[in-house]
């Protein structure tokens, strides 16, 4: 599949691209110490380290992974669905030839994702029937990507693992709830929603879970403080822990 | 409108609606709100259990509509001991991280502990260099861990049916148990002794001797509780048939360990999927196919002794590998103290606080740097799970290349689990609510974490 961008670049290895944007650098760090401007005197205010999350591997992935995604292909087109639109990149990591450890990482289109989930739990092949819950990410300078919900998937059948992650704009945080197909996520929706405020359209009843019902505001989320106040022992100030040296 | 309304609070007045009638009952007047629901004529009430009360296991709140005896409609409120474990994880090292995880669910830290832990190994890409020692160590101390944890969960059980003598035998089997740990790790709760990397020092000697004598004890106070639980026909009748989650039920609400295995699934995820070498051990994963609060009793005092069973090897292995290090030989991520047990608890050793401070220049700084900032981990995410004594126990965590963790999630087995509260509960009698949350064993510090 060859693919032709508006700069008028064709995209390299074609059918192994996927049509994801390259996000890898998630944020850009400056500075050694977390201190800016004139307060930095430590002569390390020039460094530059942006913040490289892994991106989509090659094929082949190795082991089962090239089975499951080829199935899951497969499924998703026979039930009617684009899964190239669907399943925005897979990824290997760290990748399978380098180690035993290596984790299978799905990244899907919010719109796609329950057809996704369904395929994954019913089919023979691939048969992930335990979900692990729902767990947010927030990344606030990946640009209109800036929410991510992580949805671990385990299959007993075939005894493997993967990950589903799905990521949403600040300004439109809505992804479709997957109670429907894992039952079980309803509480960790719940809680991705209090934490990270992320909308689960069509949950049964998106309440808060941890924090009380009238509490404004996501606290998991980078934008919002640790908070805290400075505690004085024997003398000395402590600040509390958001306001501390930290290392950028 | 008052001044607190729309800022953050956690004891709001509820909702004051004069249509409603509400009965409060705190003291000994019960007769009396019997009395004034008896006026009123209508069977069917909504009775709020918890969040302090002696027999939901914790700070959990029940709210159940009654219809005679019979309870309707099931529902959990929990939340009343959110501490914001993992937002605070993103505030300190991945060291210090420990100290955080360990304290979510306080009946099994080392489970929290070592997930975490073996996820951080991953992501440093060390998984394979830890020594074989240290996960002989974790292993020790989270099988004792699980006993530990079996024992409060049959006790209070028990206790809340009224049966005190079972609760009194299993605190004092778990006190056996938390004196091992107390000679390991130098504190009975909140360890912290499993670190990225291996753990905090090696075991003291006299270990075998001391487990010896516990494991002895421990079984004769199990067979104590077998006895007294299993012979009583009012504890047999009361749990058989009691708290039913079916196969179907207990995968579509993801509901793992104990409860899972009760409904006939061998699901374990030392076997599924090992972790710390777990596929070199002798055990088995006991089952059931009753579902019922019973048969998980059963399985509980069993894989009780599953786990003495695994602790004796790690106690033999320990023998074999005496001296070899317990921690990765990676001086830049390896804690830099080497720890003693003075006579003011555990805490650098004395030779290593001459060698920094009298010595060696480089050793001092070398120390500092790791201990204030720590050390980097690469980015990226992982999901570790582990065989928690209440289920399959995750940890996520994501790391952006800095000192401290980005994100760190836990996938609590307690949380998930009390999902199925309605399920097990609805159509059911109000008495049976009791037992049927206690054979989930929900530990509320990690439900809220």
């Amino acid at each position: 599949m060859t693919d032709v961008t508006p700069g008028g670049d064709v995209e390299a290895l074609a059918g192994t691209e996927r049509r994801r944007p390259p996000l890898e650098v998630v944020e850009v760090r400056t500075g050694m110490f977390g201190v800016h401007g004139t307060g930095d005197t430590s002569g390390f205010g020039g460094l530059v380290r942006p913040v490289v999350m892994p991106s989509a591997s090659p094929r082949p992935y190795g082991g089962w992974y090239d089975e499951v995604v080829d199935v899951l292909a497969e499924v998703l087109a026979e039930a009617g669905v684009d899964a190239d639109a669907a399943i925005e990149s897979v990824l290997v990591d760290p990748p399978f030839a380098s180690s035993t450890r290596s984790e299978l990482t799905l990244h899907v289109a919010p719109e796609h994702l329950v057809a996704v989930c369904q395929a994954l739990r019913d089919d023979q092949d691939l048969r992930f029937e335990l979900s692990l819950g729902v767990s947010g990410v927030h990344y606030p300078s990946e640009t209109g990507r800036e929410l991510h919900a992580v949805y671990h998937l385990t299959s007993i059948t075939h005894g493997r693992n993967l990950r589903l992650e799905v990521a949403v704009p600040d300004a439109d945080p809505h992804i479709p709830t997957t109670t429907t197909v894992y039952p079980t996520n309803d509480w960790h929706e719940r809680e991705t929603w209090d934490f990270f405020g992320i909308i689960f359209d069509g949950h049964p009843a998106l309440a808060r879970i941890e924090m009380p019902d009238d509490w404004p505001g996501h606290p998991q989320r980078k934008d919002y403080p640790l908070g805290g106040i400075p505690v004085e022992y024997k003398g000395a100030t402590v600040p509390p822990p958001d306001t501390r040296r930290s290392y950028s | 409108m008052t001044p607190s309304q729309g800022r953050p609070h956690a004891t709001k007045a509820p909702v004051d609606d004069a249509g409603l009638p509400s009965f409060e009952a705190s003291g000994g007047d019960w007769d009396e709100i019997a009395a004034e629901i008896a006026e009123l004529g209508e069977e069917r009430i909504v009775v709020n259990m918890g969040p302090q009360h002696p027999s939901t296991h914790g700070v959990l709140r029940l709210m159940l509509e009654i219809d005679g005896e019979t309870v309707t409609e099931a529902r959990c409120g929990i939340g009343y001991l959110h501490t914001g474990i993992e937002k605070n994880m993103e505030f300190r090292t991945w060291t210090q991280g420990v100290t955080f995880c360990t304290r979510m669910d306080y009946l099994a830290p080392f489970f929290q502990e070592t997930a975490y832990c073996l996820a951080v190994e991953r992501l440093l890409g060390v998984a394979d260099d830890v020594p074989e020692r240290a996960q002989v160590i974790r292993v020790l101390l989270m099988e004792l861990n699980r006993v530990a944890s079996h024992l409060v969960c049959l006790g209070t059980g028990g206790n809340e049916m009224g049966a005190t003598t079972v609760m009194t035998i299993s605190f004092t089997a778990r006190e056996e148990i938390l004196r091992i740990f107390e000679m390991i790790t130098g504190l009975r709760m909140n360890h912290a002794f499993v670190r990225p990397g291996g753990v905090a020092q090696d075991v003291p000697a006299g270990l075998a001797q001391e487990f010896a004598r516990v494991d002895t004890e421990v079984r004769k106070y199990i067979k104590q509780l077998t006895d007294l639980m299993l012979a009583n026909p009012i504890f047999v009748s009361r749990l058989k048939g009691t708290g039913h989650l079916s196969l179907a039920g207990a995968m579509a609400l993801g509901v793992t360990g104990p409860v899972l295995r009760s409904a006939g699934l061998p699901y374990d995820v030392r076997k599924a999927n090992p972790y710390c070498g777990y596929e070199t051990y002798d055990f088995e994963v006991p089952t059931s196919t009753d579902a019922d609060a019973y048969s998980r009793v059963v399985l509980r005092i069993e894989e009780c002794y599953q786990s003495l069973k695994i602790a004796a090897q790690c106690i033999e292995r320990l023998e074999k590998s005496t001296g070899e290090p317990v921690m990765v030989a990676d001086r830049k991520i390896a804690w830099p103290a080497q720890l003693a047990i003075g006579t003011d608890g555990m805490g650098n050793s004395l030779d290593h606080i001459k060698e920094i401070m009298g010595e060696s220049m480089e050793s001092l700084i070398h120390h500092f740097k790791l201990v204030t900032e720590g050390f980097r981990v690469p980015t990226g995410q992982v999901f570790q799970t582990v065989e928690h004594p209440r289920g399959e126990l995750g940890a996520h965590i994501v790391s952006d290349g800095g000192t401290r963790p980005y994100r760190a999630h836990f996938r609590d087995p307690s949380f998930n689990n009390l999902q199925a509260v309605a399920l097990m509960c609805e159509g059911g009698q109000v008495a049976d609510v009791v037992v049927a949350v206690a054979s989930l064993d929900p530990v509320l510090g990690g439900v809220d974490r």
